[in-house]
Formats: C-alpha cells, sequence, structure tokens
C-alpha cells in the first residue's frame, strides 16, 4: 500500500471514532431533554400558585416591603447569571455571557453598580480570565438541578436584597438564563426578579386582568409577604435553572448532531480521495509494467540485430 | 351533597394532590384553621405539620393526610392552594424509616432533620 494511501485511511478511522462518539453524545442529549422539560412542567404548578398567591398580596395590601417597592435611586444591582459546567453545547454559554454583559453594560449606563453572581463553570471561567470579580459562584449541578440548589443560589441573593443598600446590600436583582422556548429555540433572556414588578408577574401566571379578591391574611399581610417572597425567588430561580438545563441539552444535541454531519462529511470525502489514490497506485504500477515490458522488448529486439 | 371546594396540593418539583373536598385542617402561624366551602378568601403561613383533608369522592368520603414542610395556604373563589417546599401524602411515608431518622437525627443533634422526621412521624399518627 502506498504511502499516501495509508495516510487516508488513517484519518478515516479516527474520523469514523469521532463520528462515533459524537453520535452517543447527541443521543444522550437528546434523552436527557425529555427528562428535563418534564421536570420544567413538573415545577409550574409551584410556580404559578406562588406568583398568584404573591400578587395577591402586593395588589390586595398596601403594605410597604423592600421587595416590592423601588428604590427612589438605585445605586446597586445584582445579576445572576447561569452558564453551564460543561462545553460542546455551541454558543449556548457564550450566548448567555455576551446577554449578561449587554445587561451589565446597560445598568452601568444607568449609573448602577453591578454585583455578579454566577452559576456554571463556564462563567466562572469567563470572568476570572478577564479578572472581574464575582460575588459567588456555584458549579457541578447545572445538568440536573435540584430545588436544594436553587435554595442555595437563592440564600446569598435574597440576604444581598433585604441588607441595606449602604452596608453592600442591592437594590435590584436580575437574572440572565436561556429560555427553553422549543427544542430548536433557546434564546438567552434578562429578567428582573426583584423589585417585583406586578403586571410581569401577573403575565406569567396568566392571571393578567383577573380581580383578585379581599384576602383575609393571616397573621398579616406583611408576615406573609416576608415569608412569600424570598419563597418566590428561590422558585423563580429553580425554574430559571431547570430551563437552563433543557437549554443546554438542546444545544448539545444540535451541536453533535452537526458534528456527526460534519464527520460523515469529511470520511465521504476522505473516502473519496483514499480511491483517487488508490487508483492512480493502480494506474502507476500497470504504466511500470508496461513501460518496463516494452523497454525489456526494445532491449531484446536491439541485441537481436 | 355537601358543598365541596377544590383543593390543589402542590411541592416545589410536583403535583401532590388534587380533588374536591369538604373540609382542609391546617395550622398556620397562628394556630390550627379549618376552610370549609364558601370561606372567605384567606392566605395564611403554614407551620410543618399534618394537614388534613376530608375528601367526598363519588365513592364516598375519605381523609387524607398530608405531611407539609413549610409553605402557604390560600383560598379564593372555592379553590384552595397548599403550596409547600416539601409536601408527601401521610401514605407514602415509610413510619419505621421516619422513626429511624428521627433517632439518628436526635444522635446528631441535627434540628432541622429532627423536624422533618417529627413532621412526618406525626402525619403517620394521624393517618
Amino acid at each position: 500500500m502506498g504511502a499516501q494511501l495509508r495516510v487516508y485511511k488513517r484519518r478515516i478511522k479516527s474520523v469514523t471514532a469521532t463520528k462515533k462518539i459524537t453520535k452517543a453524545m447527541e443521543m444522550i442529549a437528546a434523552s436527557r431533554i425529555v427528562k428535563a422539560q418534564r421536570q420544567v412542567v413538573a415545577s409550574t404548578p409551584y410556580a404559578t400558585e406562588l406568583t398568584r398567591a404573591v400578587t395577591a398580596v402586593a395588589t390586595g395590601s398596601n403594605t410597604k416591603h423592600p421587595l416590592t417597592t423601588e428604590a427612589e435611586t438605585p445605586v446597586r444591582a445584582a445579576v445572576l447569571l447561569v452558564t453551564s459546567d460543561r462545553g460542546l453545547a455551541g454558543g449556548y454559554s457564550a450566548n448567555a455571557i455576551k446577554a449578561a454583559e449587554q445587561l451589565n453594560e446597560r445598568l452601568r449606563s444607568e449609573g448602577k453598580e453591578v454585583d455578579s453572581y454566577i452559576v456554571g463553570r463556564k462563567g466562572v471561567s469567563y470572568y476570572n480570565f478577564r479578572e472581574r470579580k464575582v460575588v459567588e459562584s456555584w458549579s457541578g449541578f447545572t445538568d440536573n438541578p435540584t430545588y436544594a440548589d436553587a435554595k442555595k443560589v437563592a440564600a446569598p441573593l435574597i440576604a444581598a436584597v433585604q441588607q441595606d443598600t449602604a452596608e453592600g446590600g442591592v437594590d435590584e436583582l436580575h437574572i440572565v438564563f436561556t429560555e427553553f422556548i422549543s427544542m430548536l429555540t433557546q434564546t438567552p433572556v434578562q429578567n428582573r426578579l426583584l423589585p417585583l414588578s406586578l403586571e410581569a408577574a401577573a403575565e406569567d401566571s396568566g392571571t393578567k386582568g383577573e380581580i383578585l379578591p379581599l384576602f383575609d391574611f393571616e397573621p398579616s399581610a406583611e408576615d406573609v409577604l416576608d415569608a412569600l417572597l424570598p419563597r418566590y425567588v428561590e422558585s423563580r430561580i429553580y425554574n430559571a435553572l431547570l430551563q437552563a438545563a433543557a437549554s443546554k441539552h438542546a444545544a448539545t444535541r444540535r451541536a453533535m448532531k452537526s458534528a456527526t454531519d460534519n464527520a460523515g462529511e469529511l470520511i465521504k470525502s476522505l473516502s473519496r480521495l483514499a480511491n483517487a489514490a488508490r487508483q492512480a497506485e493502480i494506474t502507476q504500477e500497470i504504466s511500470e509494467i508496461v513501460g518496463g515490458a516494452s523497454a525489456l522488448a526494445d532491449a531484446t529486439a536491439g541485441s537481436d540485430k | 351533597m355537601a358543598a365541596e371546594l377544590h383543593v390543589e396540593l402542590v411541592a416545589a418539583d410536583r403535583k401532590v394532590w388534587s380533588g374536591e373536598a369538604t373540609l382542609v385542617v391546617a395550622r398556620t402561624a397562628s394556630g390550627d384553621i379549618g376552610v370549609m366551602p364558601g370561606h372567605q378568601p384567606l392566605l395564611g403561613v403554614l407551620e410543618s405539620g399534618p394537614v388534613t383533608i376530608r375528601t367526598s369522592s363519588p365513592e364516598g368520603a375519605g381523609t387524607v393526610v398530608v405531611a407539609v414542610h413549610g409553605g402557604f395556604i390560600s383560598f379564593a373563589d372555592n379553590k384552595l392552594s397548599l403550596v409547600a417546599e416539601i409536601a408527601e401524602l401521610a401514605d407514602e411515608i415509610d413510619a419505621q424509616r421516619a422513626e429511624r431518622a428521627l433517632e439518628r437525627a436526635k444522635s446528631d443533634s441535627d434540628a432541622a432533620a429532627e423536624r422533618r422526621a417529627d413532621v412526618r412521624l406525626r402525619a403517620v399518627a394521624v393517618r
């Protein structure tokens, strides 16, 4: 076998192995999307009921709560960025980071300081590489987040919101994550969680325009709101983590599918080249034999004379 | 047939139970409260503990007991929502396991785990 043909054969073998791996990853991601989607659906009733209750308290009482009233001059905002722990997901993390950058830019132009909180190793390494300050970061659960993880993430954020701005607290809480719209579309979104905007909250729970009855609060409206809002933030963060996980799997699936397709293309063009090389080798051998035979024939013809 | 109210019991990651009921008894921060159909709109903070639901299915009345770990009760338009981070039907709870958990929590002096196990056991006792 000729040297060139051997090189082609080796490359085909290695690309075939890569194709097998990417194909397997694609199928794993596809099965995980379904699971993640089911989790998103399962968590929806809780989020809906909570949002409805929060809307009821906030509209049905005249309580002023730090978590629902907008500060007159907000000076600091917290941004929670949800990325993934692992790569091989196309532009998934990069797009979320870009959306967070835009939000940071906008908040700074409004004269607010930005405190960054990050979920996922990809986001952390992006910020570390640029030597930016990260207040807190979490990783290790982005593929399969649980409610306990959401609570862990929410705790310092709620504490920061409840703290006085002068002592390092924040006035606003934003979250950037990748929304799972369909198997094919996932878009990074920027949401403001706090202070609560009631219209947006009502729209989320599908209760817009619904007139809420006058509630009797047990023990009191303030206490209910105190207990309700942290749960609300937790449930929103939980929902964001679940959607981000589903989006991550969808992005992985798509990236791996195109990797598999590309590997197939590569194998095809490499085998064409290998065939051409083999053919060229055969042609050369034949012409060498023919040439050798005719030279031999010429030599014998000459000696005959 | 007695008047009914619709109950939705949801935990953070799933819907635990839903159906019709005639009476729901839960413990709020300021004491036990019983909700019957036509109660005035209510929104309260729940204490960890068992919640009793008197059901009224066509086959006859029954009782569903749920261990609720914190959460809220809200009632409006004859619809009652129990929203809890963690909620378990008493039938799902393994009493022996909960007892073992209680023993372990006591020896480790883990207050949170002890409270959780205690709530479970109380729900099983009501059942």
